[in-house]
């Protein structure tokens, strides 16, 4: 599980980095395959373990685009898997229904995922780009007490 | 398993009926349609095969043309071979999936019964569709009678399923004269027709779960170009390998296409260039006119609309001296299309023919025999003074006063 969080072609280039090919040697009809090789099983397969196509989303990274992130404190996470069901790119990264972290490659920072989670204090909060992680959960707030 | 169907070596069939048996003798895995004048018999022919067991596919009857289209798209993405028809107004809404197809590179086979488009609303044929779909990146073929509706459905498949072509093919053929007229027609076997055309062999197909691919992307200003290159050259490359299927198609057949049809050009001084039916009726006014009056006429019928045949064009009318261009689609405030690609073909040669523009029959106005040899004599008197002697663009066939745009400067 150690390559779950940052695996070596996951956002391993920068969308519309590509290598750019002439006319003659782009994919007829704009096909894109999502695999290098035979995907028959590849269900069964998690995302680390499959080999994602050069044009695959998964090998690009979209961090760019992203002002505000998630960050994610385990320390208070009951693993409901809310955020990982509403994410909407897939970029809650569970695994045996537990929360690992995010796949900050594809996050865009919309923020769903804070607002589903249903713990007090939250375990998912946004903060500044260029905030660490460490620095974030050093400033978590408090448990709200309920209003009489 | 599909039953077979005995049929007789000359069978009388409309362009309609003809369709319909060469999409059966197909064995397409899916038809998707919706049903419009003129070309409805098609697919309701298609859809009575296989109601009484002579088709084994899918046939989806869906709420538009835009989604008839789409429905082909799909289903030739997922791999299968596609067919469909349509005519018109049904054809106009069909156009923005009609770029779809070809540019995802989908070998869907359409006929189309061309038929003015509205307003005034009109049923009856002319090529205004036609000439609405020609920039659509498909090949278009057309049929000038029921025998070719039948031939060129068959030749259809494998052009558009060529591996190096891989696009998008319309048979047209003329509402009601061609698809209502019945004629005779000799089909090939059902399994003659099937083994010309052969197994379909998807490319990159949807359903093909070893290897998950994405159809229709986006590309934007970094991709595009490329793959609509890429696109075009596919289609250029078509030419000869329309050539070498209808050589292939000869030799079971014993018909022979070309991808411009020439009738007696060798020595012609004068020659139309038209489309569909009024190539025949052509051709008959040019006989008549050489036997009665010695006029050398001659009549060349593009066989293939898309890809253009520039060159053969050119080879066939580079040693005339006057051409006369056949538009059957109002020109919307231009010449007509194919006096405009003539005149580009002819132009790169060294003699340079006198080149007129006829816009005729519009709405299924019918043009006699004696208005076409009218027509010779004008490109005769064109020929004869070696300059254009009438407006540039004429309308032929109308009433009122003559309606005619633009004069010739000196000699040319």
């Amino acid at each position: 599980m150690s390559n779950v969080l940052s695996n070596e072609k996951r956002g391993m280039r920068e969308l519309g980095a590509e290598k750019k090919v002439g006319w003659d040697e782009v994919t007829q009809g704009v096909v894109l395959h999502s695999f290098e090789d035979d995907a028959t099983d590849v269900a069964m397969r998690k995302a680390e373990d499959r080999n994602y196509a050069e044009f695959s989303s998964y090998t690009a990274t979209v961090a760019s685009w992203r002002v505000i992130k998630p960050v994610y404190n385990r320390d208070i996470c009951i693993d409901c898997q809310n955020c990982w069901v509403w994410c909407p790119d897939s970029s809650i990264i569970s695994r045996d229904k537990q929360i690992l972290g995010i796949d900050y490659d594809h996050c865009k920072g919309c923020g769903v995922c804070v607002e589903v989670c249903p713990t007090n204090p939250k375990s998912l909060l946004m903060f500044g780009e260029a905030l660490s992680s460490d620095d974030a959960i050093a400033q978590w707030p408090v448990k709200e007490k309920k209003e009489k | 398993m599909a039953e077979k169907i005995d049929l007789q070596e000359i069978e009388v069939w409309d362009g309609n009926y003809a369709a319909a048996q060469a999409m059966r003798q197909a064995q397409i895995d899916v038809v998707a349609a919706y049903p419009i004048t003129p070309s409805t018999p098609i697919v309701e022919g298609y859809a009575s095969f296989m109601a009484d067991g002579y088709i084994d596919g899918e046939f989806v009857m869906v709420e538009s043309e835009h989604a008839a289209m789409s429905g082909c798209v799909a289903a030739s993405a997922a791999g299968g071979r596609v067919a469909t028809a349509t005519s018109s107004q049904g054809f106009a809404l069909m156009v923005e999936v009609l770029y779809q197809a070809s540019g995802m590179r989908l070998p869907i086979v359409l006929n189309v019964a061309n038929r003015a488009l509205a307003a005034p609303l009109n049923v009856r044929g002319d090529h205004s569709d036609m000439y609405l779909g020609r920039d659509s990146g498909w090949v278009q073929i057309d049929a000038f009678n029921a025998q070719e509706v039948y031939d060129m459905n068959l030749c259809a498949f494998r052009v558009g399923e060529h591996q190096d072509i891989r696009l998008p093919v319309m048979v047209h053929q003329d509402g009601f004269v061609t698809s209502h007229t019945a004629q005779n027609v000799r089909p090939l076997s059902d399994d003659d027709a099937y083994n010309f055309i052969g197994k379909y062999k998807p490319v990159d197909d949807l359903l093909d779960f070893s290897r998950p691919v994405t159809h229709g992307a986006q590309t934007e200003e970094d991709w595009h170009f490329e793959h609509k290159a890429r696109q075009h050259k596919a289609l250029m490359d078509a030419r000869p390998v329309i050539e070498s299927v209808f050589a292939e198609f000869e030799k079971v057949s014993g018909r022979k296409y070309k991808r411009v049809e020439s009738y007696m050009t060798e020595d012609a001084e004068v020659i139309i260039v038209a489309l569909g039916t009024t190539v025949e009726s052509a051709r008959v006014a040019a006989k008549q006119l050489r036997d009665e009056e010695g006029i050398k006429a001659g009549v060349v019928g593009p066989r293939v609309i898309r890809p253009f045949p520039f060159d053969a064009i050119r080879d066939a009318l580079e040693h005339c001296k006057a051409i006369g261009a056949m538009d059957r689609s109002c020109p919307g405030g231009a010449l007509g299309m194919l006096f405009n690609e003539v005149s580009a073909a002819v132009y790169a040669t060294s003699d340079r023919p006198l080149v007129t523009n006829y816009i005729y029959g519009l709405g299924g106005r019918d043009l006699a025999i004696v208005d076409i040899k009218t027509i010779f004599r004008e490109l005769k008197a064109n020929a004869d003074t070696g300059k254009i002697t009438t407006p540039i663009q004429q309308f032929v066939g109308l009433r009122g006063p003559k309606l005619g745009f633009f004069e010739t400067r000196g000699g040319k």
